[in-house]
């Protein structure tokens, strides 16, 4: 399939955060977009400035803020929503979508569904009945079968700036990567294929708690011996859980896994970098929540991930301890003490 | 031994949904067999030429078939194989070398031989219904039935010429009925049964003509059609034939053209889509995607050809067969234990002949021991659930059109990268239906609990030392079963309020019957029983791997955790 044979019906893109703006943007080289926000302020400075997060709008961007146009106009639909608010989002697109069309989600994050009465704090352990990834969200709300996924060191600033990087777009089917890939691919953003869609998608999710780790070793001043242990046994780590959460190994390797894991590790400024940086400084939790504006991503994430870990009998040393630190009242110190003092001995033993 | 009863059976007769036989697809497909099986091996060949386009990659395949179809003659021959096989894969054979011998030659030879090659396939796999065959069938088999369950169960002179029992006492449908009956008259449906015995195609050949729907076509396995009598019936009811020593991609295609194509035309169809009978007694995890493949694919082609609004739907409808005994049982569990773990050929070995069947059919009809059919809600293609007109659902109850699914860029598109995922999407589908609507005895908990009891008691030993222990050391306190069997129903009871699974009626009441039940129906017929009481009341097992074929049927419900 080639894209002069796409339709010309415009692309949709719901969500106006940074990173949905960035995809708007590079997709709009191409094609014509239709960029969805549903804060009508935003929408209204968008439309009167053409610009939004500090990046300026492509002039193949439409503003719109109405749900059900957008699904009757476009057939290729990238949701870039917070995890926390996807579902909902889902529930409100999903009668307007039919089998045909095509979503492809850059959201890096878990759904969780939990019995009534019990928070993400008090559940023992978690299974994947309640653990659910932005595809599996698509296909339990709506009609949509045919679903994508985008991820990979994708910092929104670099790519406004059309610095040079990669994404890998995940899929199982051929037809969706193909389309991804006209829409996205140009001269300064390489996309990569990949079928195992859950794999990538949890490779995204579980690189934040990876993140904090390395946030915390740079509080406590450690240096790039520390981070390379650091990446490559987290690395390894991921794909303990990752398999058990239905992923395939290579998706770990690849511009998804490995990738972002360097990028998230290396990026001082981001907020699950800054939890685990203030935490090494001698912070704790609730002090560090009070203080930034939106909720790190990986937190969570690791609330979840250990209790996976549990239910499946998955040995996830970094996050058992990060667990320990954020919510047991833990020192960084013991932890990182404990982690240095566990005899292990196979490097590698999942190849 | 006492015959347990179902709870008053309100199966009731049917009405044929089409008068004469003369209207059944399956008859006219007959009818016009050679035109059909012409279009097969036209259609076929299509394909086959598609998938291999170069000249020397079609004459690779044609090789590669050449040696395999002679290596089953040398080394697996059955008796319903032709006569002149032997003649006709060495005369494909010379042309072939004489082709290799003039490698400057450009003629159509390669694919004059791959004609006659999916011709011969098509002809072999086509089915042969005959009307008169049908009812003559039909007629014997409700006649013997009939007098054997009378004969047997009313003991008075005189009883074996009464028609008080009929095969509908025996034999439990229940499930949506109802809905299967609408969806045949406005559809082409598609039934996907669970395969545990042989018994089945007979089975559910008479659970089809009992429901006054038409004979369906289905996909037989050929090593059945050794047996004389199995034969007989599945000529008569509309069988086509699948060999499964052929893996060759000529005989694949060719089968799969002929299911797509009989669909297209309106047939409705059956197939296990577990492949081979399940050997070790789970209900079917993994789906053989091959046959299911050609309902999706037959569904698009018949978008393809048309734009109304009222293309012909293709229902798919999932059904369990639940037993207390398979008379298989031993050999297949034995089957399954020795390849476990490693994935080697399943030799097709049929220990029974015509005899043991007819006397496994006597005991069956005058010993009790019922069988249950659920039938399950039907499904377009893409795995969505259909309502009594046949329209497609979403999970949210909201109406999709099933034509959107094959849709790219507005019009109606082939994508068989597309078409393989939706397959596998639909037979996880119909797994999952299969857990649904299967239906729990009280001899599959029996089977359950008691090795589920013992694995636990031996928590050090694997499942193969586990079976290796003597059976004489094996027994159970009766209390200490009672109790566990009661944790287990109440498991059973409270997953089906859930609607993960269904049960027979006879399950509920009270405990020690129940029990009863369970123990006295687990593997009723076999030599050696799966499980007894001894003279203390305990619970002891003659044959512990046979015990586990028959505890697999409930495993995959998480009940483990209650023993």
């Amino acid at each position: 399939m080639t894209l002069s044979n796409l339709s010309d019906k415009p692309i949709g893109v719901i969500g106006a955060g940074s990173f949905g703006t960035a995809i708007a943007n590079i997709v709009a080289i191409n094609r014509p977009v239709w960029l969805y926000a549903r804060d009508e302020k935003v929408v209204a400075h968008m439309q009167t400035t053409a610009e939004n997060r500090g990046q300026k709008l492509h002039p193949n961007v439409t503003i719109t803020n109405d749900l059900p146009l957008l699904a009757r106009t476009c057939d290729i639909i990238f949701p870039m929503v917070p995890s926390a608010s996807f579902r909902t989002m889902m529930k409100g697109l999903a009668p307007y979508l039919h089998p045909y069309h095509i979503l492809i989600h850059g959201t890096k994050g878990l759904d969780i569904q939990l019995p009534e009465g019990e928070t993400l704090q008090s559940i023992s352990s978690l299974n994947r009945s309640q653990v659910k990834t932005m595809s599996e969200v698509i296909r339990e709300e709506s009609v949509v079968v045919r679903i994508g996924c985008l991820a990979g060191p994708n910092l929104a600033k670099e790519l406004a700036q059309r610095q040079p990087g990669a994404t890998v777009i995940a899929s199982k089917f051929q037809e969706v990567i193909q389309i991804g890939k006209r829409l996205l691919r140009n001269d300064r953003f390489q996309v990569y294929e990949n079928s195992d869609i859950v794999g990538v998608e949890i490779a995204g999710v579980l690189k934040n708690i990876i993140a904090i780790a390395s946030g915390a070793l740079s509080g406590l001043g450690y240096g790039e011996n520390a981070k390379g242990l650091l990446i490559s046994r987290g690395a390894v780590e991921m794909v303990y859980l990752g398999r058990a959460l239905g992923g395939e190994v290579k998706s770990f390797l690849g511009v998804a896994g490995i990738g972002d894991l360097v990028t998230t590790c290396n990026s001082p400024m981001s907020r699950n970098f800054t939890v685990g940086y203030r935490l090494a400084k001698g912070e704790n939790l609730p002090q560090i929540l009070a203080s930034m504006e939106e909720v790190a991503e990986g937190v969570n994430t690791i609330q979840i991930a250990k209790k996976c870990a549990d239910y499946y009998k998955v040995r996830a040393l970094v996050t058992d301890r990060l667990y320990k630190v954020l919510f047991e009242g833990m020192t960084i110190q013991d932890a990182l003490e404990f982690l240095m003092r566990f005899p292990l001995s196979a490097d590698i033993d999942f190849i | 031994m006492e015959i347990l009863e179902e709870k008053k059976n309100k199966n009731r007769k049917y009405t044929p949904i089409l008068d004469g036989i003369s209207d059944w697809p399956v008859y006219q497909l007959s009818k016009n067999r050679k035109e059909f099986v012409e279009e097969v091996a036209q259609k076929s060949l299509e394909r086959v030429l598609e998938l291999r386009p170069t000249r020397k990659q079609l004459i690779d395949e044609l090789e590669a078939t050449v040696y395999r179809e002679q290596n089953r003659i040398k080394r697996n021959r059955w008796r319903v194989d032709p006569k002149d096989e032997g003649r006709f894969w060495s005369g494909i054979k010379n042309e072939l070398v004489e082709l290799s011998a003039h490698q400057d030659d450009s003629s159509d030879k390669p694919r004059e031989l791959t004609r006659l090659i999916v011709q011969r396939y098509a002809g072999e796999i086509a089915g042969n219904f005959k009307p008169n065959s049908y009812r003559v069938t039909r007629a014997v088999v409700k006649f013997w039935f009939t007098r054997l369950l009378n004969g047997a169960r009313v003991k008075k002179f005189g009883a074996f010429f009464r028609n008080r029992y009929t095969l509908r006492d025996k034999i439990h449908i229940v499930g949506k009925v109802k809905m299967l009956r609408k969806l045949a008259k406005q559809g082409t449906v598609v039934m996907v049964p669970t395969h545990f015995s042989n018994l089945d195609s007979i089975l559910i050949g008479w659970v089809i003509h009992s429901l006054g729907l038409p004979a369906f076509i289905y996909g037989a396995g050929l090593n059945l059609f050794n047996i004389k009598i199995f034969a007989y019936f599945m000529n008569s009811l509309g069988a086509y034939k699948v060999d499964r020593r052929k893996k060759n991609l000529p005989y694949l295609e060719t089968l799969k053209m002929y299911s797509n194509l009989a669909i297209q035309k309106g047939a409705h169809s059956l197939f296990f889509p577990g492949g081979t009978r399940s050997r070790s007694g789970l209900i079917e995890k993994q789906l053989k995607l091959g046959l299911l493949s050609t309902a999706v694919e037959a569904q698009r082609n018949l978008y393809l050809e048309s734009n109304a609004p009222d293309v012909r739907k293709i229902f798919i409808v999932p059904v369990t067969l639940n037993y207390h005994f398979v008379l298989e049982a031993p050999d297949l569990i034995e089957d399954y234990l020795q390849v476990k773990g490693q994935d080697r050929y399943f030799p097709e070995q049929d220990n029974y002949g015509s005899f043991q069947l007819i006397k496994f059919l006597f005991k069956f009809f005058t010993k009790g021991s019922s069988i249950s059919v659920s039938i399950g809600t039907g499904l377009d293609v893409m795995g969505n659930y259909v309502d009594e007109d046949g329209n497609s659902l979403d999970a949210q109850g909201r109406p999709v059109q099933t034509r959107d699914y094959f849709v790219s860029n507005g019009t109606v598109a082939i994508d068989r990268q597309r078409e393989d995922e939706y397959t596998r999407m639909l037979s996880q589908k119909i797994v999952q239906e299969y857990h649904r609507i299967n239906r729990v005895f009280a001899s599959h908990i029996a089977a359950f609990v008691a090795f589920e009891m013992w694995q636990k008691k031996h928590p050090k030993l694997d499942l193969f030392s586990l079976l290796r222990l003597p059976e004489e050391d094996l027994e159970l306190d009766y209390q200490e079963f009672r109790e566990t069997f009661k944790r287990v129903r109440k498991q059973v009871y409270r997953l089906k309020d859930e609607r993960k699974v269904n049960h027979a009626t006879h399950l509920k009441g009270e405990l020690d019957l129940s029990i009863k039940r369970g123990l006295e129906n687990v593997g009723i017929f076999h030599l050696k029983r799966p499980l007894l009481r001894n003279k203390k009341g305990n619970i002891v097992t003659q044959d512990l791997s046979t015990l586990y074929y028959y505890h697999n049927r409930l495993v995959g419900y998480d009940l483990e955790q209650f023993i």
